[in-house]
């Protein structure tokens, strides 16, 4: 799977309260989340974004609750992926069971700059900034999750499995 | 193989004699949990499935509590939407507001959560329940609609660090102010996807409100889950509450640990963590002059009989400052009952406090007392992220119950002792 967009960056620690503040967790139309992405991040951020285009994000993203609204927020928002240095390890999850795809990649969360155009091979981790000229891996997805993905998402999953 | 209590646990739920950090696994689920705003979600996944029915009506806990009594439509039909699941599915663990209360106060103390359990919760703080010698963590709402459906959920096994407390308690420390110390020093991602094992003198000696206000914090370092070993405390605690049988485990001594940390409570003083990060935590001594607006005490790190009485001493014959706002919620109806009963209403209503139904409500910023642009509050609560309460450039600080009920007398961050020797 091939992924193709301009980066937005972000800073370490990014939480779900930046990324979906719980003001407005009344609702769960992933269009309406959408509409609030990152909005105490950065406010105008859903009005400068393009569909396709990439997260890249310091340490620990998706820090703080289990919510799922932020993966909602972000995919409905039509950002194709997150990279970041690590992930919070409830957002890493909700992510792959909702099929948000995210990757973990320290050298290409420091070098990857803001508005440059990235390419990104799914099945091989790999990253490639065509403005900067460089290509990262990531970290290989784990074969389960692989599953998870390849079924499209952990409710097809366990349809599958039952 | 020697195994941490948390492999022990995570192998008798996998039907193995063993597991290792960094395995795979697909473990049963002892109690599944949801409450009204990632349950209906998962309500919904359930019925996209095509799922016609539970894995089991007494294994699954429906807990309407953040936006309850509910803030506005939208959020009454939230509730609703688990109203009529917990009604068709004759869910056994679903409370109706008057008898609900913050998802891990109530569990724990209706003997819902028990020592040895695997508990999964679309709720962050569900690793609260590590107290009682339980593996519990939070998970999305797909997880949760996964696991009523089949009973099951994936994990990661996770590598432990352990963390050994020595010595005495300085006045007016809790359970809080350690796991604010700890968050302070090791940061907000120093355990990621790790699990953090709580020991030592200090732990063995510490009550279970303490306990229970420890490890819901460990979500707040990054960890998948935080717990202690079970022992008399436990026992005594559980005990008169369990409806069903329990298991204890412990680690054994050889277990393998990534990191194993000591700290000296002696100088650890109460604790104050700074705008916006749990992480940014100072000394009660080194806050220097800080004017509140509010001051919240409550939530499932701080709303439980302990916390209520250590306020109630520090209020009693005195008034909140002017122009400070003082909320207290009680976690549950069952402590708000005893706190009226021993008399602690009086206190709070004679210094001017507002006493809220049991509720979320501001933890999260959800509703009963939302921060204006500019505002600053103290909260015993457990997150100060941006926002986090209520306008983006509103402050969080948070604290244990003592240095809040302190600050909301002297309108301004302030340590237990100058309200108490005038
Ligand atoms: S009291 Fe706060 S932290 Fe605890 S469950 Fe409610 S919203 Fe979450």
């Amino acid at each position: 799977m091939l992924l193709k967009g301009r980066t937005w960056r972000f800073g370490d620690d990014i939480d779900t309260d930046a990324i979906i503040p719980a003001r407005y967790l009344n609702t769960t139309d992933p269009e309406e989340l959408a509409g609030h992405c990152m909005e105490d991040a950065d406010r105008d951020f859903v009005k400068k974004i393009n569909s396709g285009d990439i997260i890249v994000a310091g340490k620990n993203f998706g820090c703080g609750s289990s919510r799922e609204h932020a993966p909602i927020a972000i995919k409905a928002a039509g950002i194709s992926c997150v990279i970041a240095k690590s992930f919070a390890r409830i957002f890493f999850r909700n992510s792959f069971n909702m099929g948000l795809p995210i990757l973990e990649c320290a050298e290409a969360s420091e070098e990857i700059k803001e508005g440059d155009e990235v390419e990104i091979d799914l099945g091989k981790g790999e990253i490639r900034d065509l403005t900067g000229g460089k290509t990262f891996f990531a970290r290989p997805v784990p074969p389960f999750m692989q599953s998870l993905v390849e079924a499209g998402g952990l409710m097809e999953w366990v349809k599958r499995a039952r | 193989m020697a195994m941490t209590i948390t492999e022990k646990i995570l192998a008798a739920h996998t039907g193995r004699d063993e597991v290792s950090p960094g395995e795979l696994i697909q473990a049963d689920v002892d109690i599944a949990l949801g409450n009204d705003i990632t349950a209906p979600i998962a309500i919904n996944e359930f019925r996209k499935a095509g799922a016609k029915k539970v894995f089991d009506r007494d294994k699954i806990a429906l807990i309407p509590d953040h936006f309850t009594p509910n803030k506005d439509i939208k959020s009454a039909e939230h509730s609703k939407v688990l109203r009529d699941f917990a009604r068709e599915h004759r869910i056994t663990n679903y409370f109706e507001d008057g008898e609900v209360g913050v998802e891990h106060a109530l569990l724990p103390e209706q003997g819902i959560v028990l020592p040895g359990d695997l508990i999964i919760g679309a709720d962050s703080h569900t690793c609260t329940y590590g107290a009682l010698g339980a593996f519990s963590t939070g998970v999305g709402s797909t997880d949760l609609a996964a696991a009523m459906i089949t009973g099951k959920a994936w994990f990661k096994v996770p590598e432990t660090i352990k963390f050994i407390f020595s010595g005495k308690l300085n006045k007016w420390v809790s359970g809080k102010d350690l796991i604010l110390f700890t968050i302070g020093k090791i940061g907000v991602d120093g355990a990621l996807y790790r699990s953090m094992e709580f020991s030592g003198e200090t732990i063995e000696n510490l009550s279970m409100e303490s306990r229970l206000a420890l490890c819901n914090m460990a979500i707040e370092a990054g960890a998948k889950n935080g717990i202690i070993v079970p022992d008399d405390v436990t026992r005594a605690y559980v005990e008169k509450r369990a409806k069903r049988p329990f298991k204890f485990y412990k680690s054994d001594e050889d277990a393998g640990y990534t990191d194993i940390i000591e700290f000296d409570t002696k100088t650890i003083e109460p604790q104050v963590a700074f705008p916006h990060l749990p992480e940014n935590t100072r000394n009660i001594s080194d806050v220097g002059d800080i004017s509140i607006d509010q001051v919240v005490i409550g939530s499932c790190t701080n709303g439980r009989m302990e916390d209520l009485r250590v306020a109630a001493g520090i209020l009693k014959g005195n008034k909140v400052a002017p122009y400070v706002r003082l909320i207290i919620i009680p976690a549950t109806p069952a402590i708000y009952r005893a706190a009226m009963e021993e008399g602690l209403f009086k206190i709070f209503l004679d210094s001017k406090a507002i006493i809220s139904p049991p509720t979320c409500g501001p933890c999260l910023g959800g509703h009963m007392g939302i921060l204006a642009a500019g505002e600053r509050a103290v909260s015993t609560t457990n997150r100060n992220f941006v926002g986090r309460m209520g306008h983006p450039e509103s402050e969080v600080y948070l604290s244990n119950p003592a240095v809040a009920a302190a600050s909301a007398v002297k309108g301004r961050i302030a340590s237990p002792e100058e309200v108490m020797t005038r």
